[in-house]
This record gives C-alpha cells, structure tokens and sequence, in this order.
C-alpha cells in the first residue's frame, strides 16, 4: 500500500469521512484512518440509532395514545426494547456500510488502526508511517466522559453512558437522566415510551437550557404530560451507587428530594479525544477548553495540519463536522471555499415534540439590546398538525425591526427537524421575513405555520 | 416568450460597441446567464449575457458591426414564436434588472441603473442599502459569485446616490461645498484656459537612496519592483497627507477624498487606459507591483472591467522607459493631478560644493487650478520629493 498520499484524514466520522470524499472530488489521492467503524459516534454510538429509537419510541406513543381516536384499534401491545435496538443497530450498521462503500467509490484509502500524529506532516500507524504531502486533517472527535466530580463515575451497569444505553437488552423500570440538553431529552422520550419512571436533572434554570426559553417550556410541558419528572435548576448533592440501583440527593428550587432509580444516564459532558495522538508533540496546540487549536481557516499551530468536527470546538454537531470537511478539502486543493457561518448552524432535539432552531434566541437579542419583533404562530391553529394530532408546539421568528432580518428561529412540532430548513436557507442567502411569506406555502402543511409566524412579525397573521 | 437582445451599456462611459465574436449561432439554445458574445467597448472586450431562455433565432448584428447602446443585436425566442415583427431599430425592453422584493413599502427610491447588467445583492443588503441610501453600484459583493452581502454594507455610511459607478466604498470621501472665491476662481481660470485650468510643477528629485534600496528589495525575492511602483507608492503616501490634492472637481463642489486609488497611465494599441490600484497607500511595494503589472498585461489585452479602469482619485504617467527627461500629462477629470514622472539619468550635480554624479529623476504635477492652488501643489510635491529621496520617510 501506498505510504503518501496528498491528504490524510485522522477519524472516519461525519467530519473525516465527508473531508476525504471532498478532497477525492477534487482530485486529491486521499486516506482515511480509523480506528472503530466508519461513521463515528454519529452513525455507531449517536444521531443515527437514536434516532430508530425514537422513531420507536413515537410508534408506541401513537398506537398506545393516538390510535383508537385516529379509528385503529390495537388488541394488546407489549413492548420490546430490545427489538427496537435490534433495529436500531441494524441501521447504524448499514449507515457504517455506507460510509465505507461512499469511500470506496470515491477511490478514498481506509487505513484501521489507531493515528498518531508525528511532526512533519506524517501519521503513524502501528509500524507504518504515512506522509501527507498537501495536508493532514485531525477528526477524532469526542466521547462521553460523564461528571465524575459529583461522584457518579460510569461504571456501564447502574450508572451508564450512551453507549451503553443503546445497547440494552429491557429499558430499565426507572431511570434518573441527569443532563437535559438534546441527549438527555431525547433519551428521556425514549424511555418514557418504553415505560421506565423517568427523572430528568438539570443544573440549569430549565431543560433544552440552550434552546429559546418558550420552547424549553412547551416541551417542560409536554414531558409532563406523559409524566415524566423534571427537576432543573438542580445539584446532585450526593450519590450513593449500589449494584442493582442509585440513590441520588438533588436538590433543586430549595427542596431536597431523593431520588432511588435502576439506572442512572449520564447525558453530559464530553471528553475530547486529544490524548495520546501525538497531537503536543508535532505541534498542536490546544486551547483552555480542551479543545484543538484553529484558526478561521481550521489549520491548526502545526503547519499543514487542519482540525475539524467536535474536537475543533463547538458548537458539536455532526452537520458542523461536515461543513468544516468540506470548507478544508476545498481549501487545501486550492479552492476559496464559502466561509462558514457558525451562527446559521440549525440545533434539533428530536423529542416529542421536536425543537429546531437557528440564530439567536429571544434571549439573547434581549442582551444584546437588539430591536426585534417577534412572530410566533401556535400549531394548535395549523390544519395538518390538527388532522395528526400533534399540536404541541409553535413556529417563532424574530425579526430585527428596521430591515426584517431574520435574527433566529424556533419550531417547537412533530417534523421540527425538517421545516428548519427552510429558515436556514433564507438566512444563508439573507432572505428578510418578506421573501418567506412571499413564496407560495402548500397547504395543508406544518410549513405553513412558518409562513403564518412571518407574517405574523409584520402584523399580518391571517390564520389566527 | 420573445427577448431581445441589445447593446448595453458595459461601461459608465459606452455609447455604442462593436461585436467581435458571436459564441451562439443562430438555432443555438441560450440560458439566462450565458455568454452569447463579445463586444468590444470605449475600454475594453466585454460579454454580452442572455437575459432570456430560449433559442437564438435571429442574429442581427453581425461580427464587426457597430452598434448603439440600446438597439436590437439579436432575438432569443422560442421555437414556435413569431419573430417577424421583432423591429430591429426599436430600442428594447430594458434588460432585466434584478428582482427587488416586494415590499409593503413604495419601490426604492434609489434602485441602482445598473451599468454592467444586473447588481447581485441578497435582499437584506437590498434593503439596508435602499434605507440607508447607499448605491449598491459602490459596493464590491464579498458574497458567492461577488454577491452583494449585509457584511459589505457594515460600517458604509450613507451616502447619497450620485458616485459616478464602481469606484470608491461609499464614506471614502467628503464633499465641500463651493465658496463665492472657490467658484469665482473656478469660472475666471476655466474662461481662461479651456474646460480644465491646468498649471505645471517641476522638480527634480535625488533617487540616489530609492535605487539603493530598490537593488537590495529586488534581492529578496521574485517579485521585480520598478521606479514606477516606488513612484507610485510615494505620491499615494503623499497624498494622505495632502488630501487637498487628493480630490475630484464636481462642477458645484469638490469632494475630498480619504482614501487614494491610483490610476497608472498604460499604452495601449492605438490609445490608453489608466487602471487603477485601489487603496495604494495602503498596500506593500510588493503589492503595488504585482497588480501594476497584472493591470498593465490585462490592459493591453483590452481585457480590464470597468471597475479596474475607473474611480481614480489621482493618477501618474510615466514615460521614463523612453528616454523621455521631462513632460507634461493631461489631467484625466475629474481628477485634479496627475503626475508625469521621466527617466532616470545620471548627471553632475551640486552636492555639498563640489559637483558629483547622481541618479536623478524630473516629476511634473498639473494641477487642476480650481481645486488646486499653487502652494497647495508645491507642498504636495515637496513631500513626494522627500518621501522619494529618503524612502524611510514614507513610513515615518
């Protein structure tokens, strides 16, 4: 096998592995080294088995709660967990497939083994060195890591990971989710479905703590409804881990409650997957968070060597990985990629309802003392959401007053995730709130309440 | 649907072009967007765009014919349309201008007429440029394809519509009105002395100093620098500190200009352009050279967009490489100075009481005497004389 290639790629997820099908576009002789499967934390361990599980976790919900309204009626259900991970490994390991079959049509080099970087533009693997003669790109993005400072060390039995929660065989009877970011609501919705007593513990005011405080509180309210227990603005005070349970002390809004649960999610914090690459010896420097060293063109303090995905610095998505894979493969073959604009990156939880946002929240135009106007428009009025039953949720835009600039957007809905879209286009291209109520929304749809909430910020709602 | 295709304007100046190369014959399909042909301009070859989708049916204009800007050079129809009535003298429908939203407001009061076709700009830009009365014409895009973006419109301020086109980043300058004296002067010296009332200033500067550190720059890398460029950067440094000459006559006032766009008079076949080093005050020596002579190459060529070639706020002429000692250049209006810069000659001079020889060089400024008066001029130049006889000075 070769040992010189024009770009080596240092991690074969969603940033890697779309930076070397770019790069080989371009005509680059291109690597990839991976140590695990193809696809990364994304495909194996991430976005895409949770996602089957969710999609499992909303069948259960809709046969369980919608059906018999809806004229079906189901005899007895029973649910099985471990079928649903059965068909969520299923296509976590088609996704993998793919990868590698992409990379392999686009003539990439897959190299397994674990990288170390060495100075002067070369990677080691095992015995073998391998020279970059163009650029070498760091992608080894992150892994959980948990909070071990307040006594609860993953010890993948009682206390776990998501790693270990998508592989279990029965959801457990009750589980204590502490972090309610994207991961722990997420997993919170899952195993609700799948009828665990569910415990959700955030340390900030309120769950979804970055997300628009209106959405973070329609799916508060949601949640319980299905009775799932929230305890924000709360602190583990202590933990007392036994073999077949935990027993946590939270406290949360000046009461002290105990919380005696099967299992315990750990859905916060990651860990950076830095250490032992050879990265601070070729050069690499890191910044105070951890994080890989870059500057706005991604390389790094060691010259010719990029960094990309969650270890080049948030926000940790893999859509970012990706983008950056692009924008890096473009520039090393010469080209003068379209800079990235890291505040028009969409954030999705896919709960029920799912929550998808862009730019800025209501929040934080207020800190910034901006001149908005907000458009919000209530799915409980759209036509198709009341034709599913899924009428939780709202479409917000907040506009600056003076131009109509589309400062940030929120969807709280069943299909969140694919109606952001539309909004990240129009801010992309600096589309104001009158080009997206100007283009025809087909109707019925859940779309149309994007339209509606334009409208709705230049006092012009029609539809309620 | 029936488009046709006219002679438009491709430069601010254009009133009629000639077409050199048809890239579509007759039956060929065209795109919006595609280029059909070329033209050649007052400046310059540029391309003739298709404004509509269709099939070229009919080519009115063939190569080598001349024609003025607006009449018909060609029909893009569909297969089946009548292009019979299609009348060759009538000017055209207006070539399609870019969409602007439609807003609740009235239209904008300032939509740009576009000289090169349409001005591509996000309709945030549109509107913030349309508001804060900034033309578009003015701002370079830093967008995909040099769209037009909300960031090239930070920190522009507004500025009224009336910047003759593509030229200067609105807020680069300052206008000041026309006093009773200023304009008095204006009318006697122009009566006297034709449109523009030129005076000339001579001197001869040492460039024993600039050829030293031209020999050792040249040493340190590819890139050759000439007299020319020294040249140039000097008078730009100069003129930062001498806006008074760094300034265009504007009839009922003068606008002051704070940034300096060089325009370099280059020979070409049968005439010449002067394009323009935008910001050369600003810019390395290195800088200076390449684009000069990137400029040059691509002016000769006739292949320069009418960006490069206007929006000049001073200019220099050299005709040193001909052996030429000393001369006078004409002003390019509405500029006010231009500066002709000779050959560089040995010759005995005085140095200290004893006669010696050294590499000197002879620059003579015309003014334009009704923004320049003459120890406005002579002050300028003394700068450009020091700046050029110790090169340190030029970033003292």
């Amino acid at each position: 096998m070769a040992k010189s290639f024009d770009v080596i790629i240092l991690g074969g997820g969603p940033a890697g592995y779309v930076c070397a099908i770019r790069a080989a576009q371009l005509g680059l002789d291109t690597a990839v080294i991976e140590k695990e499967k193809l696809g990364g934390v994304c495909v194996n361990v991430g976005c895409i088995p949770s996602k089957a599980l969710l999609h499992s976790a909303y069948v259960a919900n809709l046969v369980l709660h919608d059906a018999k309204r809806l004229g079906v009626t189901v005899g007895d259900v029973s649910l099985d967990f471990g079928a649903a991970i059965k068909h969520s490994r299923q296509v976590s390991e088609q996704n993998s497939k793919g990868v590698g079959f992409l990379l392999k049509k686009n003539k990439v080099t897959v190299i397994t083994g674990t990288g170390t970087l060495q100075p002067g533009q070369k990677i080691k693997v095992g015995s073998d060195t391998y020279t970059a003669t163009k650029a070498i790109v760091l992608a080894t993005g992150t892994r959980v890591k948990g909070i071990p400072q307040i006594g609860l060390d993953i010890n993948k039995t009682t206390v776990i990971s998501t790693d270990e929660a998508l592989f279990l065989d029965a959801a457990p009877k009750s589980v204590a989710i502490v972090g309610a970011g994207a991961v722990g609501c997420e997993f919170a919705d899952v195993f609700n479905a799948f009828g665990a007593d569910v415990t959700l513990i955030e340390a900030l005011p309120r769950i979804l703590p970055v997300e628009d405080a209106e959405a973070s509180a329609t799916v508060a309210k949601s949640f319980k409804k299905r009775k799932i227990k929230i305890l924000a603005g709360a602190t583990v005070k202590s933990a007392k881990v036994g073999t077949d349970n935990v027993t946590l002390e939270v406290e949360s809004g000046g009461e002290t409650s105990t919380v005696k649960v099967e299992k315990v999610l750990m859905a916060a914090g990651r860990a950076m997957n830095t250490e032992g690459s050879g990265f601070k010896e070729a050069g690499v420097q890191l910044d105070d968070r951890g994080f890989v060293k870059t500057d706005d063109k991604l390389q790094t303090t060691a010259q010719g060597v990029y960094c990309i995905g969650d270890v080049a610095g948030p926000p940790m998505l893999a859509h970012k990985g990706s983008r950056e894979g692009t924008f890096v493969a473009e520039l090393v073959a010469g080209q003068q990629p379209h800079p990235i604009r890291y505040d028009n990156i969409p954030s999705v939880t896919y709960c029920h309802p799912e929550v998808a946002s862009i730019g800025l929240t209501e929040e934080q135009c207020k800190e910034q003392k901006l001149d908005y106007v907000v458009g919000k428009y209530p799915l409980s009025a759209n036509g198709r959401a009341r034709a599913s039953l899924e009428t939780d949720g709202f479409v917000k835009i907040i506009r600056d007053v003076k131009y109509g600039e589309i400062l940030g957007a929120h969807i709280v809905a069943s299909h969140a995730s694919e109606i952001i879209h539309e909004l990240a286009v129009a801010r992309e291209s600096e589309y104001t709130v009158e080009e997206v109520e100007l283009a025809v929304h087909a109707h019925p749809t859940l779309s149309e309440a994007v339209a509606e909430a334009a409208l709705d910020s230049l006092g012009r709602v029609i539809h309620a | 649907m029936i488009t046709k295709v006219v002679m438009e304007a491709l430069s601010p100046t254009m009133e009629e072009g000639r077409v050199i190369t048809w890239h579509k014959k007759e039956g060929d399909q065209v795109a919006v967007g595609d280029i059909i042909a070329e033209v050649e301009t007052d400046k310059a070859v540029m391309e003739l765009q298709a404004r509509g989708d269709g099939i070229l049916r009919k080519i009115v204009a063939g190569e080598g014919t001349t024609v003025e800007v607006g009449k018909l050079v060609a029909v893009i129809a569909g297969a089946d349309d009548d292009i019979g009535d299609v009348d060759a003298t009538a000017p055209a429908d207006s070539p399609t201008e870019a969409s602007q939203p439609v807003a609740a407001e009235p239209p904008p009061a300032t939509a740009p007429a576009p000289a090169g076709g349409r001005i591509k700009a996000s309709p945030l830009a549109r509107r913030m440029a349309r508001e804060q009365h900034v033309d578009l014409e003015s701002v370079q895009g830093s967008g995909p394809g040099g769209r037009i973006v909300k960031r090239d419109l930070a920190g522009v301020a507004g500025v009224a519509a009336a910047a003759p086109a593509g030229i200067v980043s609105a807020g680069g300058f300052e206008d000041v009105p026309l006093g009773q004296m200023r304009k008095t002067i204006a009318k006697r010296l122009a009566q006297s002395i034709g449109p523009v009332p030129h005076f000339f200033l001579t001197t001869e500067v040492d460039m024993e100093q600039a050829a030293a550190a031209r020999v050792e720059l040249n040493a340190l890398g590819d890139q050759r620098i000439s007299f020319n460029d020294i040249a140039i950067k000097a008078v730009a440094m100069a003129l930062m500190q001498h806006r008074a000459c760094n300034a265009w006559w504007q009839d009922d006032h003068i606008r002051y200009f704070n940034e300096v766009h060089m325009g370099m008079a280059v020979a070409v076949e049968d005439g010449l352009i002067t394009p323009v080093i935008r910001n050369a005050n600003l810019k390395t020596l290195r800088d200076i050279a390449s684009e000069s002579r990137a400029l040059a190459e691509r002016a000769r060529e006739r292949r320069l967009r009418p960006e490069e070639y206007t929006g000049a706020t001073f200019s220099i002429s050299n005709l040193g490489m001909f052996g030429i000692d000393e001369f006078t250049a004409i002003i390019n209006p509405p500029e006010a100075g231009i500066i002709a810069v000779g050959t560089l000659m040995e010759k005995p001079v005085a140095v200290d009481g004893a006669v010696v020889v050294r590499r000197r060089m002879r620059l003579t400024m015309s003014c334009d005497h009704r923004v320049i008066d003459g120890a406005t001029g002579a002050q300028f130049l003394q700068t450009v004389t020091t700046m050029l006889e110790n090169p340190m000075a030029m970033v003292w």
